[in-house]
């Protein structure tokens, strides 16, 4: 297996002309995770921004097979796609979804653990942009505390989305893939060595990647890349992997930076106050001394 | 391999249109360059062929030339990723004409 | 001859291993549990070679027989009440992908209340979902239905999905002696499933795409031009099928006494029997009665319709459902095709089986009765109590 990087990936580009916003992150981890996979990968994509900017005829984005699943039914289409090809005698492809927080965490969350529970050999990518982007960025259950959102907006009475974040890496890793692990597109060369990894097992695997999205998180178009870097060196996002049962932690700060900073980077956290990062940087610590106490880490 | 610009004649007939969701696959028929309104430039002796604008664009438009870099303006969004990527800079973003 | 003596459901088991799909994906709700356990235990024997996946709901179960077809593999899927409303959102995601998946509905009383018995407030609340609708009667009827929808879904002037529909218990459960064809005769009638609407590793696509104001309705007029097609496709179909397997069937329609019939009573489903032995007796009792079995309701067989009622005096529609507030929505579809015709003779709808109720002779003759001297066009039969002020 040799290593990719930008040297080594292939140049074809199997995701193009699409009307995604400019600097949008969830492109970016489908384009990268398309030139790792090649031209027999096989992409469902459900309702969300990536299927609503690809595919709209006669405009189609996709140079390899991609087709559009029903919002619930990303994983459920996949496990059907791979059993029919398998059925016809064609085993080398790799069927890959693509599918945003609602299509992964919420409205996709069953047929998801279906898929990972009956062990199908399919490679499930969620793209985290932390809310439902595509219908005009409405709170999901991946939205991170405090975050306005125009279904948790910040006012005088509530401020913004006080739910913490829920953990698919881990509730997916609780059901026993072959293998899980997260990622994030300001650690480009990290998510394409898991991408590529994954492309070589075989069974249920599943990538978790922080794809943050400037026009939802109040960022400039520019800062997309850094910004996502910034989410794993601040500690709010970890990057690991699940495999045999256990958890291992790919990236160990030696020191977080600093919480607050990211934060006031963003219009989506602009009403916050002390209290609330503290509160945040609180739930960052008790996280990571779980990690810490749970995780091999290399 | 990567998705082209072709040209889409207006159906006629409805034998003209796929019977069924159902098409070639990356089948183009409108460019992005109209979202600009800023582009970024090249400064060729400045670049070093680090390949990392051409790995951070989330539009794929960056191609390898020769060592270097070359822009597809048809679909540069005018992001400016790539601009704050380059170690070197040797992108900058310039007003669209 | 390879005669067994099979319920309904197990029956349309035997005929869908005839039809070898690639792929069978299902979720199990009653009454339609003994079609998928069959079949797990063909997959099991060997007897089929299909991939048997346990999906987690009926929504998953459509959504992966979506998915194999997409890559040209033949599917199969069967569900009921409950379990086709909630796949509903996938309904018209196949047929306007137009993709031939041929799933049996156990016809079935849909919540709430909840009941688990026979009526076809099911299938008949998704007419309007692009899928072919056909009702068998028999367990013969409904293996053969197995083989005959794959030819019909898969033709490529059709390319749409057909729901067969088994009434609840009272077809999936009870038993008859059929005729199981032998795998070669099933392989000379149906061909193997060939599609350019693929995912294609040699040709790439991109499938289940958006078509917005521009061209939508045209794609939406080809759907319904398809499900037109199939009246001519059924009929080829039925020939072929009676050429090589020696049974014939009627096409859309199933006419009893009909020809000279001066009160045509019209149903679906297995109470088609019961309705056909009271026209018998009122036969011979000097009376014109006919019945019509409407065998598939999409699509619907207008001119067959009219070509029998033209002489008709009086016709009525008995029906296992009700669209609340209005009227049985096959009636609503007989009295369209009769004012399309012109054919300006009273009709009367009598809603009855809901939940499973019975069906019995006197209900019919009563129904015989109302169409013969007038009265209320749409009637509840079969009350146990007393409705008036």
């Amino acid at each position: 297996m040799i290593k990719l990087n930008a040297k080594t990936l292939r140049e074809d580009e199997f995701f193009y002309g699409h009307k995604a916003c400019a600097g949008c992150g969830g492109s970016l981890a489908v384009r990268i995770a398309l030139k790792v996979l090649g031209e027999k990968a096989i992409a469902v994509l459900p309702a969300g921004c990536m299927s609503a900017v690809g595919f709209n005829f006669p405009h189609l984005c996709f140079a390899n097979n991609a087709i559009i699943s029903t919002f619930a039914g990303t994983a459920s289409m996949l496990t059907g796609i791979e059993a029919g090809l398998r059925a016809k005698g064609i085993d080398d492809f790799t069927a890959v979804g693509f599918a945003g927080d609602g299509g992964t965490a919420d409205i996709g969350i069953q047929a998801l653990l279906g898929a990972v529970d009956r062990g199908d050999n399919l490679l499930y990518i969620c793209y985290d942009n932390e809310a439902y982007m595509n219908t005009g960025i409405q709170k999901s259950s991946l939205t991170p505390f405090g975050a306005k959102t125009t279904t948790t907006p910040a006012g005088k009475n509530i401020r913004g989305n006080l739910k913490q974040k829920k953990n698919v890496f881990e509730i997916v890793a609780a059901a026993e893939p072959a293998y899980a692990a997260t990622a994030s597109i300001g650690y480009i060369n990290d998510f394409i060595a898991k991408v590529q990894k994954a492309s070589e097992i075989k069974g249920f695997k599943y990538i978790h990647v922080i794809a943050p999205c400037p026009t939802g998180w109040g960022i400039a178009t520019d800062e997309t890349v850094e910004i996502a870097k910034e989410v794993v060196d601040c500690g709010l996002w970890y990057l690991a992997e699940y495999e045999n049962g256990e958890f291992t932690l790919n990236h160990k700060p030696k020191e977080f930076t600093d919480v607050e900073a990211y934060l006031r980077k963003q219009i989506r956290f602009k009403h916050l106050t002390e209290e609330d990062i503290q509160t945040i940087q609180r739930f960052r610590d008790a996280k990571w001394k779980a990690i810490y106490k749970n995780f091999k880490t290399i | 391999m990567k998705p082209e610009l072709k040209i889409f004649v207006k159906p006629k007939h409805i034998t003209d249109l796929p019977n069924g969701t159902y098409y070639e696959a990356g089948h183009l028929v409108s460019k992005n360059a109209g979202w600009r309104t800023k582009r970024p430039v090249i400064e060729p002796s400045k670049c070093v062929g680090c390949l990392q604008c051409y790995l951070y664009c989330p539009d794929g438009v960056i191609g390898k030339a020769d060592g270097k870099v070359i822009i597809d303006y048809d679909f540069c969004k005018g992001c400016g990723i790539c601009a704050k990527i380059c170690k070197t800079r040797a992108i900058k973003m310039e007003a669209e004409r | 001859m390879d005669k067994h003596f099979l319920s309904g459901n197990e029956a349309f088991a035997y005929g869908v291993r005839l039809a070898k799909p690639n792929v069978i994906s299902a979720y199990p709700i009653t009454p339609q549990t003994i079609v998928v356990e069959k079949l797990s235990e063909m997959v099991e024997n060997g007897s089929l070679e299909s991939d048997f996946i346990h999906v987690e709901s009926e929504h998953s179960a459509m959504s992966c027989a979506i998915g194999a077809s997409a890559v040209g593999a033949r599917t199969f899927t069967a569900t009921s009440s409950q379990g086709l409303l909630y796949m509903a959102e996938c309904l018209p995601y196949a047929s306007g992908g137009r993709f031939p998946i041929v799933m049996m509905n156990a016809n079935r009383s849909t919540a709430l209340p909840w009941n688990i018995y026979g009526d076809q407030r099911d299938s008949i609340s998704q007419l309007d979902s692009g899928w072919i609708q056909v009702y068998a009667e028999t367990a013969q009827e409904s293996l053969d239905l197995a083989l005959l929808s794959y030819y019909i879904a898969e033709d490529k002037r059709v390319m749409t999905p057909v729901m067969v529909n088994l009434d609840g218990f009272t077809l999936t459960h009870t038993y008859e002696l059929v005729d199981v064809p032998s795998k070669e005769l099933a392989d000379q009638f149906l061909p193997p499933f060939e599609t350019e609407n693929k995912l294609d590793l040699e040709l790439p696509k991109n499938l289940g795409y958006s078509v917005g104001p521009d061209y939508n309705t045209e794609f939406k007029y080809m759907e319904h031009i398809g499900v037109r097609n199939a009246i001519a496709v059924i009929a080829q179909a039925e020939a072929r099928f009676c050429e090589i397997f020696g049974r014939r069937y009627s096409g859309l329609i199933d006419a009893h006494l009909c020809e000279d019939a001066e009160y045509i009573l019209i149903t679906l489903g297995t109470i088609a029997g019961l309705c056909r032995e009271t026209a018998d007796t009122l036969r011979a009792n000097g009376v014109k009665a006919g019945v019509l079995r409407l065998r598939y309701i999409r699509p619907f067989p207008n001119e067959e319709l009219a070509a029998i009622l033209k002489n008709a005096k009086a016709v009525g529609v008995l029906e296992k459902d009700i669209s609340f507030g209005n009227e049985g929505t096959i009636y609503t579809n007989v009295n369209s095709a009769l004012y399309k015709a012109g054919i300006n003779i009273p009709s009367y709808n009598f809603i009855g089986g809901l939940g499973g109720r019975d069906i019995t002779t006197e209900n019919i003759e009563e129904a015989f009765h109302h169409i013969i001297n007038g009265g209320k066009k749409v009637n509840f039969i079969g009350l146990v109590v007393d409705v008036n002020d």
